[in-house]
């Protein structure tokens, strides 16, 4: 905590309250009829895109998921834009090609959302190798579900990592489910003896505590950026919402998603600790609210009225040349 | 005869099957679901419920959730195929191929052949494909071409609720490795399927509209596309055959060749990418072997040489439409008249 300025605070707490309004949103957005595709929201998860991605410059890059929202807006991408690529509008991060799952913007270090389970990690040694030869300094990051851990592309990164000795930091966001399947389940041995058996430190990590994420990953990213080669930190979380838009979540207990709100949500708990400790005032974070809020609302009333790619669009961009 | 949905005639071959042979088993991402979840079991059947009611019936030692670990189970499912059993394996959507390809192409494949004809591979892998979900280029191909271009693989194509019923029964029944597509956009399309067992042999082409002036080739969801054309045709007075190969392996050739003998035009509805595709394939196999009896260039009637875009402005226009095939024929009909 003591590397964070007010305004890193003030930086820290816009992302995450941006994210949680923009999926909050696009929700009711969804459910209105108004979003084409396959939707998965990330909210509840805030504190661990942002946690990590405040120890992150431009020159360094992630590599996302199918819920990638969170950490584009964390990554830094622009909000309007983001919205458009959800609606599928022209002027949308990726002309409205992508959708939701795959939003990309490789100037800011956003390697993209990822349609395929397990895409990321690979993707994210390739750029870490790149800062390494390329003796830039930056680190790469990938973000990966518990279902994703156990992907064979994500094992094989771990050991590609170690071997190659990059700077890497690989992200295991565990939510507790894979679509309707329980991490409980679906893991064999665990994230940390998986992290040491590869030759790698590994951390838990309390995934709702903005503040012990970013400390975990300032120590793994600090790691990677000495040269020290690749760690891994266990992430556990929550997800308020389904797997994807429309899904009922019948394996969930009843009430499972409410008593998170109540207990353990993320934004809840930097709030509290922020004003309790006197670092920022309560009407701060209010008025953060409200702007946050507006600025999804424009968002949104942009993204609506935006004009949808035509025929010759099409065709573009298969190749930079033909 | 009861009306059933593409989803539900999937769901009960597989039951059906189940019952009836002892080793039958279906393995795959939540096709029970909620496994070490707190709440409702049998949560999800799979993606877009096709398996669910199996795990109930059968029990989770014949119905098997996996991780996400397609290289490892579908491997699984071509090994335990190798050993004794006839697993039908969930790949959730096919474009997750691309994870586990090796264990289908050079494993599964090619067992039975490099092994000198010594190994029975009975393996089905059911798997989503198609465009029109807004599901964006990475959950919207076909890629049918693919397995198809693979000596080994049979490769099915259901183009309706009857034909996913007796053509998966056949799959479970087929002593070969079977790539089973299901079109995500037909699972709630509905028609008359009987409760009882039947098999729809592969290789068979399928006459679903009889004809003199063209011959459209279609498959999947284009077989649907095609009737609808060649119906709005009739009144025009040009009268189409349409032919459903069903299976593009093996591929029923004669079938093919013999209506282009008669009506003399050509046109093959295909969704898949344009470049090798089952459209080439087929022209290919038509120019060679029918050539004296065409009247008209062959059309092809396929999507652009792009990933499958995401916004539905672009995605309409990327699907071969029946506009365009309707357009095709006519062309073709400029021909030779
Ligand atoms: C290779 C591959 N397999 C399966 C899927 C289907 N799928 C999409 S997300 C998902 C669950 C992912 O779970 P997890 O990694 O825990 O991420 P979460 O959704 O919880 O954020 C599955 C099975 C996919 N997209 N890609
Ligand atoms: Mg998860």
């Amino acid at each position: 905590m003591l590397q964070l300025s007010r305004d890193d605070l003030v930086q820290a707490y816009i992302r995450m309250r941006t994210i949680r309004e923009f999926e909050e949103r696009v929700h009711t957005e969804f459910a209105g009829g108004a979003i084409p595709g396959f939707v998965h929201l990330y909210a509840g998860e805030e504190a661990s895109a942002v946690g990590v991605c405040m120890n992150l410059e431009d020159k360094d890059y992630i590599a996302s998921t199918h819920r990638g929202h969170g950490h584009c807006i964390a990554k830094g991408c622009d909000v309007e834009a983001m919205m458009k690529e959800i609606y599928g509008r022209r002027d949308g991060s990726c002309g409205g090609k992508g959708g939701s799952m795959h939003i990309a913007d490789l100037s800011k270090g956003m390697m993209g959302a990822n349609g395929i389970v397990g895409g990321g990690p690979p993707l994210v040694c390739g750029a870490a190798l790149s800062a390494k030869t390329l003796k830039t300094g930056g680190v790469a990051v990938a973000f990966v579900g518990d279902g994703g851990s156990n992907q064979g592309t994500t094992l094989e990164s771990y050991n590609l990592a170690n071997v190659w000795n990059l700077p890497v930091v690989f992200v295991v966001e565990d939510n507790g489910y894979a679509e309707s399947t329980a991490s409980a389940w679906s893991v064999g041995g665990s994230q940390l003896k998986r992290a040491e058996a590869f030759g790698m430190p590994g951390r838990e990590v309390d995934g709702h505590d903005f503040f012990a994420v970013y400390e975990a990953a300032k120590e793994a990213i600090d790691r990677a950026r000495a040269g020290d080669g690749p760690s891994l930190l266990h992430v556990k979380l929550n997800r308020y919402y389904g797997h994807f838009e429309g899904d009922a979540m019948t394996y969930r207990a009843d009430g499972e998603v409410e008593a998170l709100r109540e207990t353990v949500d993320s934004l809840a708990a930097f709030r509290t600790r922020v004003t309790e400790t006197g670092l920022l005032e309560g009407r701060q974070l209010d008025d953060i609210d409200r702007e946050v809020a507006a600025s999804i609302g424009q968002a949104v009333t942009a993204a609506m009225s935006a004009k949808a790619p035509s025929e010759e669009d099409l065709l573009t961009d298969v190749y930079v040349s033909y | 005869m009861a009306k059933k949905s593409y989803r539900q005639a999937i769901n009960e071959a597989l039951a059906q099957e189940m019952r009836r042979d002892p080793t039958v088993i279906v393995m795959g991402e939540d096709n029970a679901g909620g496994l070490g979840a707190p709440g409702e079991d049998d949560a999800w059947g799979g993606v877009l419920g096709v398996t669910k009611g199996l795990m109930p019936e059968f029990g989770r030692e014949r119905v098997l959730d996996t991780p996400i670990s397609e290289s490892a189970f579908i491997g699984a499912a071509a090994g335990a195929a190798a050993t004794g059993l006839r697993p039908v394996a969930e790949l959730m959507f096919v474009d997750f191929m691309g994870v586990c390809f090796d264990q289908i192409f050079n494993q599964a494949g090619k067992f039975r052949y490099m092994f000198g004809g010594k190994a029975v591979t009975p393996l089905v892998v059911r798997t989503m494909y198609g465009a029109g979900f807004r599901a964006a280029s990475q959950h919207s191909q076909c890629l049918y071409p693919i397995f198809t271009h693979v000596p080994g693989l049979k490769v099915v194509l259901p183009s309706s609720p009857y034909e996913a019923k007796g053509l998966l029964i056949q799959a479970i029944r087929d002593d070969d490795p079977v790539i089973f597509l299901e079109h995500k956009v037909l699972y709630d399309d509905e028609e008359e399927v009987p409760d009882e067992p039947y098999t729809i042999p592969f290789g068979e082409a399928n006459l679903t509209r009889e004809g003199e002036d063209v011959t459209i080739v279609a498959m999947g969801r284009m077989v649907k596309f095609a009737n609808q054309v060649a119906d709005g045709l009739e009144t025009d007075g040009i009268s189409c055959t349409v032919l459903d190969p069903r299976t593009t392996s093996p591929l029923d050739t004669d079938s093919i060749l013999e209506s282009v003998e008669e009506t003399g035009r050509l046109v093959v509805v295909d969704e898949a990418s344009p470049r090798c595709n089952m459209a080439t394939d087929i022209s290919a196999l038509v120019a060679e072997r029918a050539f004296g009896a065409l009247k008209a260039p062959i059309r092809m009637v396929t999507p652009p040489h792009t990933p499958v875009p995401f916004a539905p402005e672009l995605e309409d226009l990327y699907i071969p439409s029946p506009e365009k095939i309707g357009a095709a024929v006519r062309e073709v009909m400029e021909h030779g008249a």
